[in-house]
C-alpha cells in the first residue's frame, strides 16, 4: 500500500475514533439522538464545552507525545528513551512546582513557560550525561534516564511537599483528560505547532540520528538542530504537563512500532508517528471512560500499564539499541 | 585541493598528532598506516573537522576548515568515520539519498535522483536499494555508506578504517571499489588502513604515521620497505615483491 | 558486555581493598552500632519535653518499626547481590517492592473490600507473603538463572517491572469500587509517614527467624560469591542456594513493603555503604554494617527531619532522592570504563 493510500486510512480511522471519542462518557449524549434531531441546547453544551474539547486534547497530547519520543530517540540515537523516561516530563513537572510555590497567581501560559525551560534544563543534564559515558551500551542510555527521571521527581516531591501541592503534583504527573474543559485545553495546540516543525526540519533530525559525524560530514549544523530538537521535547512535554499531566510510554511505544514498520527516515514517519499517537491515546482515553463507567480510569494509569508492557516486549525482543 | 599544514592535536599534555604537513592535489589513492595510536584517524578527522584543530591549519580548495560554513565544505570533501548508523532502520536508497543533502538541503531534484541511481550501480546496490540498513550484513552496510559518500559527489572523499569487520573478500572489494572511484571517478581519496599489504596493493601514495609525526610520505616503492616499516611499527619484516605486488611479511 | 559482567563480587571487593588500607571492620561495626544507639536514644528523647507516658509509647512502636525495616531491607540487598553476583542490583531495583504492593492489591480486588475489612491483617499478611514468595521464585528465578550477564539489560528490565506493577497496582485500585478503596488507602499506601504498626509483632517473628537462617546460610554465601563455578566445584549447589534465598528475600521485602511501602533505592545505599566502610570479604560483617547503616539512616534521618528541621514527614522522600544519585553516580562509573 502506498503511503499516501495508508495517510489517508490512518486520518479516517483517527475520525471514527473521534466521533466515538464524542458519544461516549458519564453525560447522556448518543449518536441516534443526534441523528433524529433530538439535540437540546443542554446536549450542545455538552458537545462544545466537554466532549469535543476533551477529544481534541487526547489527539494533540497523543500526537505531540509520540513525535517528542521520535525526536528524542533521534536524537540521543537511541531507541529506548522519550520524555518521561529521561526527566523531561518530570523537570517539567519540577517547574510547574516551583512556580505555583513562587508565583501562585501566574497563568497557565506564563507557568506553563517556565516548565518548558526546567524541562529543557532536565534535558540538557540527560544529554550531558549520557554523552560522558563512554561505553554506549544502548541500555545503559534509557537507565541513566530513568534513574535522573525519578531524582528529579523525588526533588518535585520533595518541594510539592513542603509547600503542599502534592495534589497538584499527582495532577501533572499523571495524565487525565476527565478534567478537560473549553478554555483549558487550548494550551496543546502549541504541540500541534511544533509536530508541524518537526516534519519540516525532519531530515536534519534523520540525520543527527545518523550520529554526529555523519550529520557534520554532510554539512549540517549538528549542535544547533540538536538543540532545536530539545527545545521541541522540551516545549511538548511542558505543555502536556501543564494542562492534563504527563502520559507514560506514548512517546516510546508509538515511533518504535511505526519505525518498525517503516523505517527512520524522519519525514516518512513523523506524520504516522503523529497519526498512531494520537489514535492510541484517543483510544485510551475512551477504554479508561467506558472500562469501570460510571467511573474513569485515567489515561497516564492504562498507558502505564500498557506502555510498560510493551516496553519490555521491546527490550526482550533484542532489537538492538542502536545500528 | 586538501593541503594540512603543520596540524597538532593534544590530548591533554601529549601530541596525539604532532605538526603533521599533507598537500593532495591529484586524482589517486592516498593510504595513511602506522601503528595503534598513530594518530592516523585524528589527522583525518582534523581535516574533516569532525575534530577540533588545535595547532596548525588545514584547507580544502583554499578554505580553511575551521572556518567554513559546513555545508560549503560538504560539497568539497566527505568523510566516512568507522562507526556509523546509530540509527538503522533506514532503506540503503533513503541513506544514499542523504548523500545529496548538500546539494539539496533535503528537496531532491532529478539530478539528485540521477546521482543517487550512479551511486547505487557504482556500488552494486541496486538490489538492495529498498532495504533496510538493519537487514543488511556488515560489508553490505559498509557499501551503502560509502555509496551515500559518493552521492555526496564531493572530489575529496576521506576514509577511515574502512576494511574493519569486513573478512578478507569484502575488504578486497571494497579496496577495488576505492580504486576505481580514483580511475574512474577522479577522486582524491585517502584510506586509514591497518594493513600495510592493502596500503601497498592499492594505493598510490603511503603516508607513514608513528607517535602522532608522519614519518615517511611517498610512493609504494619508497615506504613499503623493510627499513621503513621496520621503523613505524617496530617490527622486523620482510618485503618482498611477488608478481609485481610488493608485500610486507612478518619474521618468525 | 562480557567485561562488565566479568566485574563481579570479588573483582570490586579487591578494588575496594586496594583502595584503602584493611582498617579493623570490628572497630568500625562497635562505631555505627554506638551511632545506632545514639540516633535510637535521640529519636526516643528528642522534643518529650517530659511528657514520658505519653511519648514513649507512641514512639516506641515507631522506632522498632524502623528497625525491622533497616534491617530487612539491607539484609534483602546484600543477599540479592550475592544471588545476582552483582553490586548494583538490589531487590527493590528489580521490583519486587511494587510486585509486593502489586500483590497486597491484588488481594484486595479479587477477595473484595469487606472480606479484608473483618479478617485478620495478620492472616492477610501472611497470604500476601505465601504469594510474594512464589511470584518472586517464579519470575526472578528464570531472570537470575545463570547470574547477571548482561547486567544492564537486567537493571533496565528489573526498573521497567517496577514501573509495570506500580501501573497495574494503581490499574486495579482504580477498578475497586472508589468509596470503598478510601477504606484501604492506608493499608495499600503504607510509607515512613504512616507506618503500619499493626504488624510489628509477626514481621519481628518473621524477620527473627529469617536472619537466623541466613545466618547458617552465610558461609555458603560467601562460597557463592566466588562465583557459581566455584562455588559448584566447591559442593555448593548454587541454583539451590538461589531458591532457598530468593524466597527468604521475598519474605523479607513482604515485612518491609508492609510496614512502610516500597523504597526504590535504599538498599542499594545501604549496601554501597556498608561495602565501602568494612569491604565485602565477608557477608557477616558487610551484612551486619548494613544494618547498622540502615538503622542509621532511618531513626537518624528521621529525628533529623522531624525533630530538627520540623520537615515533619520526608524521611521516604529524600532517601530517594540521595539513593537516586547514588545509583547514578555507581551506573554512570561502570559507563565510563
Amino acid at each position: 500500500m502506498s503511503d499516501r493510500r495508508l495517510l489517508s486510512l490512518g486520518l479516517l480511522g483517527l475520525a471514527v475514533l473521534f466521533v466515538a471519542g464524542l458519544f461516549v462518557g458519564a453525560g447522556k449524549l448518543s449518536l441516534a439522538q443526534v441523528a433524529g434531531g433530538g439535540i437540546d441546547a443542554e446536549t450542545l453544551r455538552l458537545l462544545f464545552v466537554s466532549r469535543i474539547p476533551r477529544t481534541a486534547a487526547a489527539l494533540l497530547a497523543g500526537a505531540s507525545l509520540a513525535v517528542a519520543g521520535l525526536l528524542m530517540q533521534m536524537l540521543s540515537s537511541n531507541r529506548f528513551v522519550e520524555p518521561s523516561t529521561v526527566g523531561t516530563s518530570e523537570a517539567a513537572g519540577l517547574g510547574m512546582v516551583v512556580v505555583t510555590m513562587l508565583f501562585p497567581g501566574a497563568p497557565v501560559f506564563a507557568k506553563m513557560l517556565v516548565a518548558s525551560g526546567f524541562a529543557l534544563a532536565g534535558t540538557c543534564v540527560f544529554v550531558a550525561l549520557i554523552r560522558r559515558l563512554r561505553l554506549k551500551s544502548g541500555l545503559l542510555v534509557p537507565l541513566v534516564g530513568l534513574i535522573l527521571a525519578g531524582i528529579i521527581q523525588a526533588m518535585a516531591h520533595f518541594l510539592a511537599y513542603r509547600a503542599d501541592l502534592l495534589q497538584s503534583l499527582g495532577a501533572w504527573s499523571s495524565g487525565d483528560f476527565s478534567m478537560v474543559l473549553r478554555g483549558r485545553y487550548e494550551l496543546l495546540w502549541i504541540g500541534l505547532v511544533l509536530c508541524a516543525l518537526a516534519l519540516l526540519a525532519a531530515d536534519r533530525f534523520t540525520l543527527a540520528g545518523l550520529g554526529r559525524d555523519v550529520s557534520v560530514n554532510l554539512g549540517l549544523a549538528y549542535e544547533k538542530v540538536v538543540a532545536l530538537g530539545l527545545v521541541i521535547v522540551s516545549l511538548i512535554a511542558a505543555v502536556t504537563v501543564a494542562t492534563i499531566g504527563t502520559i507514560p510510554f506514548v512517546g516510546l511505544v508509538v515511533p518504535n512500532l511505526v519505525t518498525t514498520a517503516m523505517g527512520d527516515n524522519g519525514r516518512r514517519v513523523i506524520p504516522f508517528v503523529a497519526i498512531a499517537g494520537a489514535g492510541l491515546v484517543l483510544g485510551c482515553d475512551l477504554l479508561g471512560r467506558s472500562l469501570r463507567s460510571p467511573y474513569e480510569i485515567p489515561v497516564g494509569v492504562i498507558m502505564g500499564v500498557a506502555g510498560a508492557a510493551i516496553f519490555l516486549a521491546l527490550i526482550a525482543r533484542g532489537r538492538p539499541a542502536h545500528g | 585541493m586538501i593541503e594540512a599544514a603543520a596540524l597538532t592535536k593534544f590530548y591533554g599534555e601529549t601530541r596525539v598528532v604532532d605538526r603533521a604537513s599533507l598537500t593532495l592535489t591529484t586524482p589517486g589513492v592516498t593510504a595513511i598506516i602506522g601503528p595503534n595510536g598513530a594518530g592516523k584517524s585524528t589527522l583525518l578527522s582534523m581535516i574533516a573537522r569532525l575534530l577540533p584543530i588545535d595547532e596548525g591549519r588545514a584547507f580544502v580548495d583554499g578554505l580553511d576548515v575551521t572556518r567554513t560554513k559546513g555545508a560549503d565544505l560538504a560539497r568539497r570533501i566527505s568523510v566516512l568515520r568507522q562507526e556509523n548508523g546509530l540509527l538503522a532502520r533506514l532503506t540503503v536508497r533513503d541513506l544514499i539519498g542523504f548523500g545529496r543533502f548538500p546539494h539539496s538541503r533535503g528537496r531532491l531534484t532529478a539530478a539528485d535522483h540521477a546521482k543517487i541511481d550512479e551511486a547505487l550501480a557504482f556500488l552494486e546496490l541496486g538490489p538492495l536499494a529498498g532495504r533496510y540498513l538493519d537487514e543488511l550484513s556488515g560489508g553490505q552496510r559498509q557499501r551503502a555508506f560509502v555509496a551515500m559518500v559518493l552521492a555526496q559527489d564531493t572530489r575529496a572523499i576521506l576514509l577511515d578504517e574502512p576494511l574493519n569487520n569486513l573478512d578478507i573478500r569484502h575488504a578486497v572489494s571494497m579496496m577495488r571499489l576505492v580504486r576505481r572511484a580514483a580511475d574512474e571517478l577522479g577522486k582524491v581519496v585517502v584510506v586509514v588502513l591497518h594493513d600495510i599489504n592493502f596500503a601497498s596493493a592499492f594505493a598510490d601514495r603511503v603516508v607513514a604515521m608513528r607517535d602522532g609525526r608522519i614519518v615517511a610520505d611517498g610512493p609504494v616503492e619508497a615506504v613499503v620497505t623493510e627499513a621503513v616499516i621496520e621503523a613505524v611499527f617496530g617490527l622486523p619484516v620482510m618485503v618482498r615483491e611477488i608478481e609485481g605486488q610488493r608485500s610486507c611479511l612478518f619474521r618468525r | 558486555m562480557a567485561e562488565i559482567a566479568g566485574d563481579r563480587l570479588p573483582a570490586a571487593a579487591s578494588r575496594n581493598e586496594m583502595r584503602r588500607p584493611a582498617r579493623s571492620p570490628r572497630r568500625t561495626l562497635a562505631l555505627l552500632a554506638l551511632l545506632a544507639l545514639f540516633c535510637s536514644a535521640l529519636f526516643m528523647t528528642l522534643g518529650a519535653h517530659g511528657n514520658w507516658s505519653f511519648v514513649l509509647p507512641f514512639r516506641a512502636p515507631k522506632l522498632a518499626a524502623m528497625i525491622v525495616v533497616g534491617h530487612a531491607i539491607a539484609l534483602s540487598t546484600v543477599v540479592f547481590q550475592t544471588l545476582s553476583g552483582n553490586r548494583i542490583l538490589t531487590p527493590s531495583i528489580m521490583g519486587f517492592d511494587t510486585l509486593y504492593a502489586l500483590i497486597q492489591t491484588l488481594i484486595v480486588f479479587l477477595a473484595g473490600t469487606t472480606f479484608l475489612a473483618v479478617s485478620d491483617p495478620r492472616l492477610i499478611f501472611a497470604a500476601e507473603t505465601v504469594v510474594m514468595i512464589l511470584f518472586a521464585l517464579g519470575l526472578y528465578g528464570s531472570l537470575l538463572k545463570g547470574g547477571a550477564r548482561d547486567l544492564f539489560r537486567l537493571l533496565l528490565v528489573g526498573v521497567i517491572l517496577g514501573v509495570l506493577f506500580r501501573s497495574l497496582a494503581g490499574f486495579l485500585q482504580r477498578l475497586i469500587d472508589p468509596n470503598a478503596f478510601v477504606v484501604l488507602q492506608d493499608r495499600l499506601y503504607a510509607s515512613f509517614n504512616s507506618i503500619d504498626t499493626e504488624l510489628l509483632a509477626i514481621a519481628f517473628v518473621a524477620i527473627g527467624i529469617v536472619t537466623l537462617i541466613f545466618w547458617r546460610l552465610l558461609p555458603l554465601l560467601d562460597v557463592l560469591a566466588l562465583g557459581r563455578d566455584i562455588a559448584t566445584s566447591l559442593g555448593v549447589d548454587p541454583d539451590r542456594l538461589t531458591r532457598v534465598s530468593l524466597g527468604l528475600v521475598a519474605v523479607l521485602v513482604s515485612v518491609s513493603t508492609a510496614l512502610v511501602g516500597p523504597v526504590t533505592f535504599f538498599g542499594l545505599l545501604v549496601a554501597s555503604l556498608a561495602v565501602a566502610l568494612v569491604g565485602s570479604r565477608r557477608h557477616a560483617e558487610t551484612l551486619a554494617a548494613a544494618s547498622l547503616i540502615a538503622v542509621i539512616c532511618l531513626v537518624g534521618g528521621q529525628t533529623i527531619l522531624e525533630r530538627v528541621l520540623g520537615f515533619d514527614t520526608a524521611l521516604g522522600i529524600v532517601i530517594e532522592f540521595f539513593g537516586g544519585v547514588v545509583f547514578l553516580a555507581i551506573v554512570m562509573r561502570r559507563g565510563l570504563t
